[in-house]
């Protein structure tokens, strides 16, 4: 509608992690200004690790964020083993990889299920779903339980992980735990995976595309959580070491999370850019589901993230149950006498001085960077981590500024439906990037 | 019977303690059955003010922070800090013990001026707090127990021996005793969580907080014949307690 004044202004978005608003101002007709403001309290992680030894910075940064703790505590040891020039052994790695495919699996259940749902039945959460689709509801409980089955046994405990550290583990798993883990995962991705999917195809994506950088690791082999060189679909590949070449930060006044930006333009981190990067990688049964929801590589439309991650959740379970045969096929061994663990304030500590180390891998929400410098006491002097929220904060702008002029003629109430289910898509973890959202409309 | 109603709050946090209550499970359900939620951002998009136990997570950071909690404690009949940033200030503290110039510019450079920021504080700081959930984050089945409490109008029990007692309990090797030693501060911290650390092998960080009456010079003697400075045990001792004594 031409001539009319919006102001759309959202306070403190709803199921989200964190704390963000969204501003919205049209003049007679024409969009003034989009803006997803991050009014989460400043955290000030990187300058809480300046004068820690390095042990100590595994389970400070884990803290940035209860969801992708694992992915924290990863990309923190990674940059330190970087650093000391440190290969962790195959069974160490195989661990760390099914950790990050438990905390992806419980991630995604938790935003398709209790966060994004709720706005495709036009229920304010998942609290009325329990009663009118329990089966959908006890679906995602049982999901969620399992992936922290999964990283209960292995690690102590889910979010914040405990017994992962530099150069492996300072428990030990059985081969019992391991059988025991691999039949239950057996058991949902049988039971339950063509339920969910009767639910989540009948939900109706928004029809709205926009082509953007996807950004992602990728490595031979596997579809890449734990390791790979960082791959632009416009750009092409980098070393983890060369991330800036990709993402630069920049502090932006309406938002506690710097906003990362690659040198050209905004682009997207996460399961869409996973999906449409590394989609010939996914297990044989992830690909059948994407078909069933009509997925298909590359899908330019930011609200089938939702989709792409459940993609991705049966994707974990089939690589999950992989990492578990390879493990059993060559037995399980206790590797702490012969390669102690680093960890806490009274082992000896390698040392570390004048280096400085990276950290890259991919938590839910998209890729994830660490990096540590260490001074001549071997103390950590600096440290930047830069999380997938604040990367993808540019690129959501974007997607706003091209939907907003296409729906000015609907309802107010529907212009911020949309808005809020786009930043929801993202799933942004505005715990993590400091935490972010809230719609502003301006009126 | 009339279920109570019941308001989540978040404020400088991962929100792992809200998570955790989301990760309940089958209790989860049970849960909804017991309590009207009326808010609960993070879950979801309804947004009522007439709650009568407020759980409160984080720690109060800026001071937009402060407003808002009083106006939470001026609704509420009951308080509850769930987990160690609203009880001890948390991890978000250890910068308390940085010069607050140089926390602020290392993160956000010449723009630091442009964001509210004081220092991190528990929330009792702030306002009077009924009961504490320790922890980082909660332990989701002493959650449910002392919830269960606090509705039926008790004071939830929470232990005040030491986690060595847990880990006792589990038969653990004390990690002060392992072939590769690790500093632990089991001896000084408050039990409840089952020794959960120290079972996995690594050393409890006292993040439910210290027991009262804590024998902290013996701890300090026992780090000292590990090898550890008193820079060492001091960093040590602040990732949770450095802010034990400052209360309201």
């Amino acid at each position: 509608m031409s001539g009319k004044d919006i102001r759309v202004d959202v306070h403190h978005i709803a199921r989200v992690e964190g704390h963000g608003n969204i501003v919205v101002d049209v003049k007679r007709g024409e969009l003034k200004e989009v803006k997803l403001e991050i009014v989460e309290s400043p955290r000030f992680f990187e300058a809480m690790l300046v004068g820690r030894r390095y042990p100590e910075a595994v389970h400070i940064t884990s803290r940035i964020c209860g969801i992708c703790s694992v992915s924290h505590a990863n990309a923190s040891i990674k940059a330190i083993e970087d650093a000391l020039g440190i290969k962790p052994t195959w069974q160490t790695e195989v661990l760390r990889k099914i950790l990050m495919a438990a905390e992806i699996m419980d991630s995604h259940a938790l935003h398709c299920f209790f966060l994004a749902a709720p706005d495709f039945v036009g229920a304010p959460s998942v609290i009325p779903l329990a009663s009118t689709s329990p089966e959908v509801v006890k679906t995602a409980i049982r999901w969620k339980k399992l992936a922290h089955d999964i990283c209960d046994t292995i690690v102590g405990r889910h979010t914040q992980p405990i017994s992962m550290v530099v150069d492996g583990f300072t428990n030990r798993v059985t081969e019992d735990q391991m059988r025991e883990l691999r039949s239950k995962i057996k058991e949902v991705l049988e039971n339950d995976v063509p339920k969910t999917l009767e639910f989540f195809s009948k939900l109706k994506i928004p029809a709205f595309e926009r082509k953007t950088d996807n950004v992602c690791l990728t490595q031979p082999g596997e579809y890449a959580f734990y390791d790979g060189a960082i791959k632009s679909s416009k750009t092409g590949e980098y070393k983890h070491r060369d991330y800036k070449l990709k993402i630069a930060e920049q502090v932006v006044s309406h938002s506690t999370a710097k906003q990362a930006f690659g040198p050209v333009k905004p682009y997207m981190v996460g399961a869409l850019s996973r999906f449409n990067n590394n989609f010939d990688q996914l297990m044989p049964k992830a690909k059948e589901v994407a078909e069933k929801l009509g997925l298909e590589a590359p899908s330019h439309n930011p609200y089938q993230i939702t989709n792409a991650q459940i993609v991705e959740t049966v994707h974990c379970m089939e690589f999950m149950m992989k990492l578990f045969d390879e493990l059993l096929s060559r037995g399980i061994k206790d590797e702490r006498e012969e390669r102690p663990p680093i960890a806490g304030w009274t082992t000896k500590l390698p040392p570390i001085n004048k280096s400085w180390g990276v950290g890259v891998v991919e938590a839910p929400r998209g890729l994830l960077v660490h990096e540590y410098k260490f001074n001549n006491d071997g103390m950590i002097e600096s440290a930047n981590c830069i999380i997938p929220t604040a990367q993808n904060l540019a690129n959501i702008e974007a997607d706003m500024r091209k939907l907003v002029p296409g729906i000015l003629d609907r309802p107010k109430e529907e212009i911020t439906l949309l808005l809020e289910m786009l930043v929801r898509a993202y799933d942004p973890c505005i715990s993590c990037s400091t935490h972010m959202l809230k719609v502003d409309f301006i009126e | 019977m009339k279920k109570p109603k019941v308001g989540f709050f978040e404020f400088t946090c991962c929100e792992g303690c809200q998570l955790t209550v989301l990760s309940l499970g089958d209790k989860l359900l049970d849960l909804f059955e017991s309590v009207d939620i009326v808010n609960f951002r993070e879950a979801s998009s309804y947004k009522g003010q007439d709650y009568e136990i407020a759980f409160i997570e984080g720690s109060i950071s800026t001071s937009k922070d402060i407003e808002r909690i009083k106006e939470i404690r001026a609704r509420a009949k009951i308080c509850v800090a769930l987990g160690a940033c609203a009880h001890l200030g948390g991890v978000n503290a250890i910068r308390n013990f940085q010069r607050q110039s140089d926390v602020r510019w290392r993160t956000y450079g010449d723009k630091a001026w442009l964001f509210d920021s004081i220092l991190a504080q528990p929330i009792d700081a702030v306002i009077k707090v009924d009961h504490v959930i320790p922890e980082c984050p909660i332990d989701k089945k002493e959650f449910l127990r002392a919830t269960a409490s606090i509705l039926l109008g008790k004071k939830p029990f929470i232990p005040d021996y030491p986690v060595c007692v847990d880990c006792k309990m589990k038969a653990n090797v004390c990690l002060f005793h392992k072939p590769n030693p690790i500093a632990c501060m089991g001896p000084v911290t408050r039990a409840g969580c089952g020794a959960v650390c120290p079972s996995v092998g690594n050393a409890c960080e006292g993040c439910r907080g210290l027991i009262p009456d804590p024998n902290l010079s013996a701890w300090e003697e026992v780090l000292k014949e590990h090898g550890l400075s008193i820079e060492d045990i001091l960093k040590f001792y602040h990732m949770y307690n450095g802010l034990m004594g400052v209360r309201r």
